[in-house]
């Protein structure tokens, strides 16, 4: 039972509480860049889950049985490069084996190598020294946090394009605003206001 | 000469990479709480930028075009760390406090952006120049940001007393909210001024576009541009 309770508590808190796009910052070219409509951002949200949850799991094992604390400093350089391997490598089978789902997610793959928010989960677990369970927990919630943010970000935006803006304001100011104010309801997940 | 001097004016004002281009966007709404975090991360990013462009440039014509994405992000991911153990050894306060974004510099599109685009064509030193001035025009705008966060969420800059006493701090704008707002502000007033920006073209080429190309190009593609249609 107490199991069951740290997994939802983990991972509430690392998508909601610590939401990773709207009070941590991370991801952020996605989360503007991909939100104009609710079914790509449905789609890059997916595909930041699937690859968030396999660097994260395969970062843990090189971190833990080849780095070491004696090589701790190296985390940077492995990370990204196993990233960057790693998003190439889901294409390629993505592609062979599963085209049907290659076809609604191949184009944000390349994208998710920036994307902040998957070297930020690997490093700072790494940091933390979270056991593997840990890590799973905090890499799945963050990326469920990003799912969400996008989705409800693309939702509004859908309906700001039948708004009248104010001139200055069209395009990303507005985007802006409407994150910003997300923001402060997300951190009233925090309650610190 | 005139290369430096026009590459430091191309990248601070012309094509300032936060204001302009509207890249890099995680660091400049993380870590701008107050204007000395702002500084000192524009600092890091522009000591990056500068080097690796060097290098990089020095490298251009031995590092074969079907690897250079993976040969870029050593390289960057090399002067990352070395600036990451420096400020742990050296500024220890300051590295807690920007904490997860020193290592995350390696993912700043702008320093992979201007390696692709500038560095793997150019001459080492007017590639110099260009880093130099990119970086110093990031720099210049996570300042201010941070300053004017800073100053309306705490009433001090850099550390200073600035407002009267009777002045009650928006803490808001110190928080997460406060960075989308003032970034908001800043590219509202640019468009109302006609000065360029990257959503002042009708047809955006924002932030999406360039991630998008600069995200392709990072997955070891030749095809670089493809990712664009990403939006």
């Amino acid at each position: 039972m107490s199991a069951i309770t740290t997994l939802v508590v983990g991972i509430i808190s690392a998508a909601l509480v610590n939401n990773v796009v709207l009070s941590r910052f991370l991801g952020l070219c996605p989360f503007l860049g991909v939100s104009r409509k609710t079914s790509t951002a449905v789609g890059m949200g997916g595909a930041v889950i699937a690859v968030i949850t396999v660097s994260s799991c395969i970062t843990y094992f090189i971190n833990v049985y080849i780095l070491g604390e004696t090589y701790a400093y190296l985390r940077t350089i492995v990370f990204i490069l196993i990233i960057a391997g790693l998003v190439q490598c889901v294409e390629i089978i993505m592609k062979k084996t599963m085209p049907a789902l290659y076809k609604s997610l191949g184009v944000y793959l390349p994208l998710i190598t920036t994307n902040c928010s998957v070297l930020g989960v690997a490093i700072d677990s790494a940091q933390n020294s979270y056991n593997f369970a840990e890590t799973m927990i905090y890499s799945v919630g963050t990326a469920i946090g990003f799912l969400i943010a996008i989705v409800i970000m693309s939702g509004i935006r859908e309906r700001i394009e039948d708004n009248d803006v104010p001139e200055a304001f069209q395009g990303m100011p507005i985007v802006l605003v409407t994150a910003g104010l997300m923001a402060i309801a997300f951190v009233g997940f925090s309650g610190t206001m | 000469m005139k290369t430096a001097l026009e590459r430091l004016y191309n990248g601070i004002i012309k094509e300032n990479p936060t204001l302009v281009l509207m890249l890099g966007m995680c660091p400049t709404l993380a870590v701008t709480t107050s204007a000395m975090n702002g500084l000192s991360m524009g600092l890091s990013t522009c000591f990056v930028l500068m080097l690796s462009n060097l290098i990089i440039s020095l490298l251009r014509k031995f590092i074969p075009d079907s690897v250079r994405m993976p040969a870029y992000i050593v390289v960057i991911a090399s002067f990352v760390t070395i600036v990451e153990l420096l400020m742990q050894a050296y500024v220890r306060s300051l590295y807690a406090s920007l904490g997860l974004y020193i290592p995350l510099i390696v993912v700043n599109c702008i320093i992979m952006g201007r390696a692709e685009s500038y560095a793997s064509k150019n001459p080492p030193v007017a590639s110099f120049f260009d880093g130099l001035g990119m970086g110093l025009g990031f720099t210049l705008a996570l300042t201010i940001i941070g300053a004017i966060r800073e100053l309306l969420g705490a009433g001090t800059l850099f550390g200073f007393n600035i407002m009267p006493d009777s002045y009650e701090p928006v803490s808001i704008m110190i928080m997460a909210p406060g960075a989308f707002f003032v970034l908001a502000v800043l590219t509202a007033l640019q468009n109302k001024l006609g000065a360029p920006s990257a959503t002042n073209k009708k047809s955006s080429e924002s932030c999406a576009g360039n991630c998008a190309g600069c995200g392709a190009a990072c997955a070891f593609r030749t095809e670089a541009k493809e990712g664009g249609d990403g939006k």
